[in-house]
């Protein structure tokens, strides 16, 4: 089996540059990659455009790059838990490409599967659809506009699962694998964090999310604080 | 006049056994508190979700396990999990039978805003844009009329738009209407308490009554 590992955050992103596109994985909160974001704010790269549904909180997860204006340009579905975003994107400081979220979420996909483009419904008669192609396809009997969407091009994935083998398999845990796996298939260099990093043939090739192929590099996270944007309870 | 809870109590009803529906944020999630016994319905939640259930007890919190209101949830027996884009995939190709979702405005032709207000407000679609240009049934939760007094059902929409006709049916504070074909909010029921004057003077758009408008029973 070809091996993936590589020692930490700090060997993974090496060679990370300012300038460049990065796709960051999960949605809200939930199964960011937590270690190379602290990686990232470290080496200081800047002019950063990432590709990431959410822009974190104020003082954690993507909010942690924009608290130091290492990203030039934000591209997201939704942006509202974040007052630091939100005044940099007023006072026009960050560039904000708003993209609604299941396209946003096909454009990695047909990323991963080597489609340049692909028709979708959302967003035609919008902001969205200004600048864009819009197509009358027939498709299932009916008759409608799509706009047609890119698939993204990025330098790196950047994304997070639960376990992964030292051949680059993932797996990821409950609702954690939200955008991790599209772009996991998506960048033109993947970088996987896991929680767990074991040995080939540890993991059931059955229960395999991401093959090993989509993964450059593999290791485990140092630890996770992994933080609850939204508790709800309810009384037992 | 109905409040938060009564909206989604009266939505409640339009939810049928065997439907998978989607819920919004804000008062769509109330819908669950109210969907009676003895319906059948799987709740998908975009972030990858299908069967879930209610909020975790005290202590049982998953930082995994989240919706896309990103509050803490657990899932049913029988729930599944799956990414982003499968997830809206199930939207796309319209297996997803119902969504119910929060508006800002809704025109008489059944456009929908509620992501965004120019210079103010910019928190993003999130996926409100994909449910709304695929779902065939959407139901939309609102208050009719704003703090100002002024109308929120209008006969062209002010804010940028989410979707265009596609709306079918909205409930709010005052009543329940049907967008009709042609253009128009037709008045199916009055909340109760709430006279067809009040409505007429809530509704900038067109309003289409025909014969004896019943108070809904909630």
């Amino acid at each position: 089996m070809i091996n993936k590992v590589v020692k930490n955050a700090e060997e993974a992103l090496k060679d990370v540059k300012s300038g460049m596109t990065l796709m960051v994985g999960g949605f809200g909160l939930c199964g960011i990659p937590e270690n190379s974001i602290a990686q990232l704010v470290k080496m200081g790269v800047n002019n950063l455009t990432c590709i990431s549904n959410n822009a974190g909180v104020d003082d954690f997860g993507l909010g942690l790059l924009l608290q130091t204006k290492q990203i030039k340009k934000m591209i997201a579905s939704y942006v509202g838990e974040n007052d630091e975003f939100e005044r940099q994107m007023l006072s026009g400081e960050l560039e904000v490409e708003l993209v609604p979220q299941g396209t946003l979420a096909t454009r990695c996909m047909m990323a991963g599967y080597g489609i340049p483009f692909f028709p979708t419904p959302a967003g035609v008669g919008t902001e969205v659809a200004i600048g864009k192609e819009v197509r009358s396809i027939t498709f299932r009997g009916e008759t409608k506009d799509y706009l047609i969407e890119n698939a993204f091009e990025s330098d790196f994935a950047i994304v997070k699962a639960w376990k992964g083998d030292t051949a680059g398999n993932l797996i990821y845990r409950q609702t954690a694998r939200n955008f991790n796996l599209p772009m996991a298939m998506a960048g033109k260099i993947t970088i996987a964090e896991v929680e767990e990093l074991v040995e080939v043939g540890e993991l059931n090739p059955d229960h395999i999310h991401t093959p090993g192929i989509f993964v450059n590099r593999v290791f485990k996270g140092e630890k996770y604080e992994k933080r609850i944007e939204q508790r709800t309870v309810r009384k037992k | 006049m109905l409040d938060k809870n009564g909206i989604a109590k009266r939505i409640a009803q339009e939810v049928k056994d065997g439907m998978y529906v989607n819920l919004g944020i804000g008062i769509p999630t109330l819908v669950a508190n109210y969907i009676p016994e003895g319906i059948n319905v799987e709740l998908q939640s975009e972030n990858g979700i299908l069967g879930m259930g209610p909020f975790p007890f005290e202590g049982d919190e998953d930082a995994d396990l989240i919706n896309a209101g990103k509050q803490t949830i657990t899932l049913l027996k029988g729930a599944s999990i799956f990414d982003s884009a499968t997830s809206f995939g199930m939207i796309r190709a319209q297996r997803v039978n119902l969504t119910i979702l929060g508006a800002m405005e809704v025109s008489e032709n059944g456009d929908i805003a509620n992501w965004k207000i120019p210079g103010k407000m910019v928190k993003g679609m999130g996926g409100a844009m994909d449910l709304v240009a695929s779902a065939k049934n959407i139901i939309v939760a609102m208050q009719q009329v704003n703090k100002a007094g002024q109308s929120k059902l209008l006969s062209k929409c002010e804010l940028p738009l989410t979707g265009v006709k596609c709306v079918k049916k909205i409930v709010t504070e005052l009543g329940v209407y049907e967008i009709v074909p042609n253009g128009g909010f037709k008045l199916l029921e009055r909340a109760p308490g709430i006279s067809v004057e009040q409505i007429k003077n809530a509704t900038a758009g067109k309003l289409i009554i025909e014969g004896e408008i019943k108070e809904m029973s909630i």
